[in-house]
């Protein structure tokens, strides 16, 4: 296991008097597809602000490429790590273009009043998440597909190593869900570009990540290849949904059915595996 | 619906020409240049555009030369300072605030900054010479008060202005308070509740001019910083902005452009509001031009604000803070009927 870019521990975030993060720890290689898994309110979205140092931790540390990141200053951590959040303000007039230039902001001395014309970072981060067409056109006019591909060139203008998604899927169709998945693996294999994205999807993570990590109630529950973090006991356990999990034929990777909610108090009574009954059933 | 839709794009297309842009900032030229000179010109004398160039750079024995230099002179450029310092303070709190009502008089700086000076003004009359500093410490303590009322765990548009009207509503009653007790000297006091740029000379000018043009350089090199910070907190830090410096820097600008403006010609309202607004629907969001065009227009404004102030019911004048009011009151109702 080669060094980890982006390294969690013992981390520990208060948010309104109320502990929301439990010391977490957690290693992340660099060049992979990282997802961040589990149900809603157990902490996925605080611990993406906790890795890029948007709110303050109580407790541990995070370290990006060997440094704690509370001794780096924005920008110099802006030019390691990009964020995509969950859509940000877009006023009314702003052109794809601009937008996409902002991403060059770390990287611009402090008396440069505007960003140059035509940067050789935006054009390249427009070409590479193909929104170049579109690039004289208004945000507010596309569609939310597009937006979060022009998020995503404005993270990429920012020539970063790792990118952090925040549900990059949440609110898209089911076409625009595979692209912006496709486009990141893409990313991801042509640049080698590590990638740590909050997905909701078991199936969709299991497809597209090295690498699943899955929380509860402010804690890592699992972790591990998909088949090890979303085999039937896993999700069973850590989502209480009986599902039915097979592999797709062409990467084997584990596709996850949800049944039905397990509504059992105790996992201890759950099976460990799949019962034999749904293997069959699968036929 | 859709034709709205159409005109505004429509509208896109025409911001988009190439020399669009450069013609909006040589029509606001025009405009700087032509209310200046009326404002010069105009008075109980009347004065030509060529006597009034005369008595500017002509000799200093030409007839007009005193009208021109000790009278209007003075007035009609502390017009245009404190026009520039309103407005670029309202471009600069709109952005940091995320709110398209922030304007130094609504939320309260303005009357932070009038309550310190007023309580040196009146109170400590010797020290006259300080009131742009305490205003601006003044504005400062208002902007730091409204952020702690309103902070949680971010800033919340709705909470800024609630916080701000309630620091305005404070400041103004202190502001009363202050008066009532120095009853003796309201005169003074009553010119400065209402915006008023009459007995102001030379000595306003120079007070005013340092933080004046500090301030407005400052602002112009923060364009890129309110381009970012507008996108909100959480991507702007992505971005690699420290956020948290940057909103106090910004704030400390709007403050001191308010503190200046306020110290000099008291509470002027609307001007913060209107002109950041009227310069976004002409050039867009971009701050690089809108700070600019912010500039150039809030000077023209009050210029001829307070130039129609001072004419319109002569010989009696009227505080320019009551013409922008009967202006900006009609548009800020237009402004609001549009957002809902």
């Amino acid at each position: 296991m080669s060094a980890p870019i982006l390294s969690a521990r013992e981390v520990r975030l208060n948010l309104g008097g109320h502990e929301i993060l439990h010391g977490i720890s957690l290693d992340f290689e660099p060049h992979r597809i990282h997802a961040i898994l589990g149900p809603n309110g157990c902490g996925k979205t605080t611990l993406v602000k906790a890795l890029c140092g948007a709110t303050k931790l109580s407790h541990g540390e995070v370290r990006l490429d060997g440094e704690s990141i509370s001794r780096l200053s924005a920008s110099a951590m802006a030019r390691k790590m990009a964020v995509v959040w969950q859509g940000g303000h877009i006023t009314g007039d702003i052109t794809v273009r601009r937008l996409v230039s902002y991403g060059r902001y770390a990287h611009l001395p402090w008396w440069q009043l505007r960003p140059p014309a035509h940067d050789q970072a935006v054009e390249q981060a427009m070409a590479r998440t193909g929104v170049l067409p579109m690039a004289e056109r208004r945000v507010e006019t596309l569609s939310g597909g597009e937006r979060q591909r022009v998020w995503l060139a404005a993270a990429l203008a920012q020539e970063p190593q790792l990118l952090l998604l925040d549900e990059p899927t949440t609110y898209l169709d089911i076409a625009h869900q595979i692209d912006i998945l496709e486009l990141v693996r893409d990313l991801n294999q042509t640049m080698g570009l590590t990638v740590i994205a909050v997905l909701h999807d078991l199936t969709q993570a299991a497809r597209y990540c090295d690498h699943c990590v899955v929380m509860g109630d402010g804690r890592v529950l699992r972790q591990g290849s998909p088949d090890q973090a979303l085999s039937w006991s896993a999700v069973a356990q850590d989502f209480a949904v009986d599902s039915w999990v097979t592999h797709d034929p062409d990467g084997q990777r584990p596709v996850i059915q949800p049944r039905r909610r397990m509504r059992d108090t105790d996992p201890e009574t759950w099976p460990s595996t799949m019962p034999a009954e749904l293997h069959h059933k699968q036929r | 619906m859709s034709q709205t839709v159409a005109t505004s794009s429509d509208w896109g297309r025409v911001q988009a020409r190439p020399g669009f842009r450069t013609m909006v900032f040589a029509i606001l030229l025009v405009l700087l240049v032509a209310a200046f000179i009326y404002g010069v010109g105009t008075g109980s004398i009347p004065l030509s555009p060529e006597q009034v160039l005369q008595g500017i750079f002509g000799p200093d024995d030409y007839e007009w030369h005193r009208v021109v230099w000790d009278i209007r002179l003075p007035r009609v450029l502390l017009a245009a300072m404190v026009g520039a310092n309103l407005a670029t303070s309202g471009v600069i709190l709109q952005a940091i605030m995320g709110n398209p009502l922030a304007d130094p008089g609504i939320i309260g700086v303005s009357s932070g900054a009038g309550l310190f000076g007023i309580i040196i003004l009146l109170a400590f009359p010797s020290m006259y010479l300080m009131v742009p500093l305490f205003a601006f410490v003044g504005a400062m303590l208002a902007c730091i008060v409204i952020y702690v009322l309103a902070w949680k765990g971010g800033i919340q548009p709705m909470r800024i202005i609630l916080a701000g009207v309630a620091v305005s509503t404070l400041c103004g009653a202190g502001i009363s308070a202050v008066m009532v007790l120095h009853s003796d000297r309201l005169q003074n006091a009553l010119l400065f509740m209402n915006g008023s740029l009459s007995m102001r000379g030379w000595g306003e000018v120079r007070t005013l001019w340092p933080y004046c043009l500090l301030a407005l350089a400052a602002a112009l090199f923060c364009v890129r910083r309110l381009d970012v910070i507008v996108l909100g907190d959480d991507v702007a830090r992505s971005m690699g902005m420290n956020v948290q410096a940057n909103r106090i820097l910004l704030t400390a600008i709007a403050a001191l452009l308010a503190a200046s403006a306020v110290s000099a010609v008291g509470l002027l309202g609307f001007v913060g509001l209107i002109v950041p607004h009227i310069m976004r629907m002409i050039l867009g969001t971009n701050h690089a031009f809108l700070v600019p065009g912010s500039i150039l227009f809030g000077a023209t404004l009050v210029m001829f604000s307070d130039t129609l102030a001072r004419t319109l019911f002569s010989p009696i004048e009227i505080p320019v803070g009551i013409a922008m009011a009967v202006l900006g009151v009609p548009f800020f109702l237009f402004l609001l009927r549009r957002a809902m």
